[in-house]
């Protein structure tokens, strides 16, 4: 790295004295099967340039026309997003010079997005686990771009094209669809700055992916984040920003903003400028890097593109998107842990775990919430992630699910019994009585057998039993264990040590 | 009609190619034949007409053989089956370099047919070659191409037009019956006008643009070229009608444009003189060709009435911004990355200073500085005053219109104030070049349709006079009903079509 060391202010410091404006710039490759003006493949990951026509080379003669697909998509993300949408707009040529264009201009959106004016409300986690903050971000803009092809920089230190030996380019991305989303400034968060830069992005991709209108992977470049940050003294105006693109996971979102935060105080507490340039975030260090300056503003001579006519949805059209927008994805989290009675906390775990939606799957299957949770969150995952597949995926329904919490209540298995059940169930034996008869696994209800078994354990451990005659009811424990071992584990255990105490006298202490 | 040239035998290069299609259809003479006598005649006489920048003998021979083949099979042949026809270098083919007239093309060889090229084969055209132009269609002359003028066969110290000259001169020297020209503000009629041939500037929109290389998106229309009214019509009902590929392109049927050249009537149509083409600045010989024109139609039951179009007087100025700031944008692909020239790359240069060198070295003049007013109209601080503006002045030209052709079916006009100019004449004074184009560019702003054809000799000079005609968007059939009369009449009157008085080369 070239870079020069950066003095530092720390986090808690910083905010001491500044407060910081951020505004975020996320880029999301639409899946549409084909490109934005061409009939080529979208899919990722194929030997470069074989995803590629005359169209989306730019051959000399060749015309766009636009994927409908792709507009009704970011129409949708717009009204996701609780936008208006342009009744009539162009797009619009964005000339400049670099050779990942093959026209030497991106057709974009600039006077006249499609989508404008929006809001989101995105849940903040509190420090220290105090619980969530809603903070609405307004949306600026939603627009539909083509994407340039990409570069490779080979030789040089830095893998950028300045000081690279040769680059080499691949057009099979070039006019892939590419929505970006532009927020208003987003100001009077304070210190929760990088927490809500992470979690707008989050909720960004859980509604791009709910659409279903994107893959929204970050590592893939599917989602991309560009973070504007800028500080200034409580009461001052806004501050210079800057931009910090390269940001390529959640947790980097988080990081940009932090650290950016920390490299501005530094510089003007020193006395210095922040000087508008786009920085570039490095994942190893976790620090920003000063990229291309712009103090030149760059002049791009927008005009409208015109290849392409006027985009002019009908209002029934898009009176038809709007009803098929799914409910926001934290707005839904809210209302299933009001219905279910659980804390944020708990269906946090449960969306962390990803398995959501298999829970309210099955809890609308007639599963009680407790069991869905248990048994989805607890052994069903531990299988899914043993086996190495999704848990979704596992041969087990809705249906067994609630069998199994049938037999327990009924007594006939207990818990350890059932991850016995589902271990058959997901290795294919049967549903689960199949599995209960085939394996035997009842729980042995015969009190005299149970009896038996007591007699025996005593007379194993006199010492013992000698204790919980003198009233050391604790001591119950090693008998019941004792008990469960002989019956291998198929006996209810509360009943045993009913059964226990019963037979030696003795009642529960108060 | 006027389309009976010298009888077949004698010369199948003079005929027409909808006399040249009967022949061939019937059998009278086959499409080789056709071919190898076109073919012939370019060996001939290209040599001082430098009409073609590419000639495809053998793949042109191969297609006649096609079209003979299917005749032998008995199979349907359209209308203009066999027929040769010049393309302009401006419409890209297989099997054929695509220069644009311009140096930074050089050697490419484009993958994909125009959908122009397409029809033109579905239709069972014989292409002969590809066509000298000004340099990315800029100029009016032929002068500005990279490899060299085409010159006028009326007088080959004489321009013949542009930026389609080529086009224009093989149909006048008889290397070609039919040719395509493309027009983004009189490079068809313009170089019709000063050939002694025809030309139509369809409805933008009505002839697909996909495989056109773009000089102004907005503007750019191609269309057909001919000797005789009727040969265009055919023509241009074989290249037009809605393509899929092109979004600008209109998704309705064309115009009955051949049997609107068929009925050739003008009786009880409404012809617009406009008051702001044909006055200052014409040619005296210009105006009376035109007057006597005017007459005619007047003779043939037209009503003629006088129109107002005040802001046609901006229409230069306006182009002069639009197409520029368009230009300026669609040849910033031509930088030597992927296709075409490639100067400076000596494997140390920047990206950036391979592109420099190459476009340094692969644009001419005119280009360049297109290239500059287009970039600096469209600059931040300037788009409004120049772009912006421009756009207003359009919409106001397009109400002119509008309003004229409320009152009257189509209007008329000389299509240039002079008659060809001497080659080297106006080359370095570009406003003087620029107004050769000052009665077709409002069309171009405006989208809708015009013709141009010849009405006679100057007395001045002895050369080619064009008249022009407008019509409304998508009533192409009107440029073909007037027209068609008017060639007629003329016919009637001289005996003969003007291009036969054409010097032999």
């Amino acid at each position: 790295m070239n870079a020069t060391p950066t003095n530092v202010v720390p986090f808690d410091e910083a905010l001491t004295r500044y407060e910081p404006v951020i505004g975020l710039e996320v880029h999301v490759e639409l899946g549409t099967q084909s490109k934005i003006f061409c009939s080529c493949s979208t899919s990722f990951g194929s030997e470069p340039n074989t995803q590629v026509c005359p169209v989306c080379l730019a051959l000399p003669g060749a015309l766009p026309v636009i994927n409908e697909r792709a507009v009704e998509s970011i129409i949708r993300m717009g009204l996701a997003l609780h936008c208006s949408v342009a009744t009539w707009c162009r797009m619009a040529r964005k000339n400049y010079f670099y050779p990942d264009m093959p026209k030497n201009f991106q057709v974009s959106q600039y006077d006249e997005p499609i989508c404008t004016d929006g809001w989101l409300d995105v849940e903040v986690p509190l420090p220290n686990g105090q619980g969530t903050q809603t903070v609405r971000v307004g949306i600026e803009r939603v627009h539909l771009e083509e994407d340039t092809g990409k570069l490779t920089h080979a030789g040089g230190s830095t893998g950028r094209i300045h000081g690279a030996d040769y680059s080499l380019v691949d057009y099979n991305r070039a006019g892939i669809p590419l929505v970006e989303i532009v927020t208003k400034t987003i100001t009077g968060t304070g210190a929760l700055a990088p927490a809500v830069a992470k979690a707008y992005v989050a909720e960004l991709r859980d509604i791009m992916r709910e659409l279903g209108v994107s893959d929204v992977k970050m590592e893939e470049g599917s989602l991309r984040c560009d973070a504007n940050v800028s500080l200034n003294r409580p009461g001052d105006e806004w501050g210079t920003r800057t931009e910090t693109k390269n940001v390529n996971s959640l947790r980097s979102v988080e990081r940009a903003v932090h650290s950016e935060v920390e490299r501005q105080a530094a510089v003007l507490d020193g006395g210095g400028k922040i000087i508008q340039e786009t920085r570039h975030f490095q994942e190893d260090t976790g620090v920003t890097t000063s990229g291309r300056s712009k103090e030149e503003a760059e002049d791009y001579r927008y005009f409208p593109e015109p290849d392409l006519v006027p985009i002019a949805p009908d209002p029934a059209w898009v009176d038809h998107l709007r009803s098929t927008i799914p409910e926001q994805p934290s707005v839904r989290r809210a209302r299933l842990a009001a219905d279910w009675g659980i804390s944020a906390l708990e269906m946090e775990s449960l969306v962390n775990a990803g398995v959501l939606a298999l829970v309210e799957q099955s809890v609308s299957a007639g599963v009680s919430v407790d069991a869905a949770r248990k048994w989805w969150a607890g052994e069903l995952l531990r299988v899914a992630n043993e086996r190495g597949v999704q848990p979704g995926d596992l041969p087990v329904t809705s249906r067994d699910i609630a069998r199994v919490e049938e037999l327990i209540a009924a007594g006939v298995i207990n818990d350890t019994l059932a991850r016995q059940v589902f271990d058959g169930v997901l290795s294919g034996e049967g549903q689960p009585d199949d599995v209960v008869a085939a394996r035997n696994l009842a729980v042995v209800s015969d009190d005299s057998a149970l009896l038996a078994a007591i007699e025996s354990a005593l007379a194993d451990q006199p010492d013992v039993a000698e204790k919980i005659r003198g009233g050391k009811v604790a001591a119950a424990g090693a008998i019941v264990g004792a008990v469960m071992k002989a019956t291998r584990g198929q006996a209810d255990a509360a009943k045993v040590r009913t059964l226990l105490l019963a037979h030696l006298g003795v009642s529960e202490e108060p | 009609m006027p389309t009976t040239l010298p009888p077949l035998e004698a010369d199948l290069i003079r005929q027409s190619a909808r006399v040249l299609a009967n022949a061939i259809a019937t059998g009278e003479v086959s499409a080789r034949e056709v071919t190898q006598a076109h073919l012939n005649r370019i060996a001939e006489v290209d040599g001082r007409v430098h009409a073609f920048l590419h000639v495809g003998g053998q793949a042109a021979l191969s297609a006649a053989d096609a079209v003979d083949a299917k005749r032998s099979a008995g199979e349907f042949l359209g209308p203009l089956a066999g027929v040769p026809l010049a393309l302009k270098d401006i419409l890209t083919m297989r099997g054929a370099p695509t220069t644009c007239g311009s140096r930074i093309l050089e050697g490419w060889h484009p993958p994909y047919d125009s959908t122009v090229v397409e029809r033109l084969k579905a239709a069972d055209i014989v292409i002969l070659g590809k066509t000298n132009m000004d340099e990315f269609a800029m100029g009016s002359s032929t002068e500005h191409s990279a490899y060299g003028p085409t010159r006028n066969p009326w007088d080959l110290d004489r321009i013949p037009g542009g930026s389609g000259g080529g086009s224009a001169a093989a149909l006048a020297a008889f290397e070609a019956p039919l040719a395509i020209g493309t027009d983004t503000g009189g490079s068809i009629r313009q170089p019709a006008a000063v050939t002694g041939t025809v030309g139509v500037k369809p409805t933008y929109g009505g002839v697909s643009r996909y495989g056109l290389v773009a000089l102004a998106s907005s503007l750019d229309q191609a269309g057909p070229c001919a000797r005789t009214v009727l040969d265009a019509a055919y023509l241009h009902a074989a290249i037009g009608g809605h393509d899929p590929r092109d979004s600008t392109s209109i998704d309705s049927a064309v115009p009955n444009v051949v049997e609107a050249a068929e009925r050739a009537d003008v009786r009880g149509l409404r012809i617009g003189l406009v008051r702001q083409l044909g006055g200052e600045g014409y040619q005296p010989g210009v105006r009376q060709r035109f007057d006597e024109a005017v007459e005619i139609l007047t003779h043939l039951g037209a009503e003629v009435v006088e129109v107002d179009c005040p802001h046609f007087d901006y229409a230069l100025g306006a182009y002069y911004l639009i197409l520029p700031s368009e230009c300026s944008s669609n040849l910033a692909r031509f930088d030597g990355m992927r296709y075409g020239l490639r100067v400076g790359d000596d494997s140390a240069a920047s990206v950036e200073s391979v592109m420099s060198a190459t476009r340094e070295a692969g644009f001419g003049s005119e280009v360049k500085r297109r290239i500059m007013l287009g970039t600096y109209a469209l600059s931040s601080g300037y788009y409004d005053a120049y772009y912006g503006q421009a756009q207003k002045v359009r919409t106001l030209i397009t109400r002119d219109f509008e309003a004229a052709f409320a009152e009257v079916d189509v209007l008329v006009s000389p299509t240039t104030p002079t008659t060809a100019f001497r080659i080297g004449e106006k080359i370095d004074d570009p406003l003087a070049m620029y107004l050769n184009d000052i009665a077709t560019i409002p069309v171009n702003l405006a989208g809708n349709c015009a013709m141009s054809l010849p009405i006679g000799l100057s007395p001045a000079d002895g050369l080619p006079v064009g008249l022009q005609i407008m019509a409304p968007p998508m009533a192409d059939d009107r440029l073909y009903l007037v027209g068609a009369a008017l060639e007629g009449a003329l016919f009637d009157r001289w005996g003969h079509l003007l291009i036969e008085e054409v010097p032999s080369l």
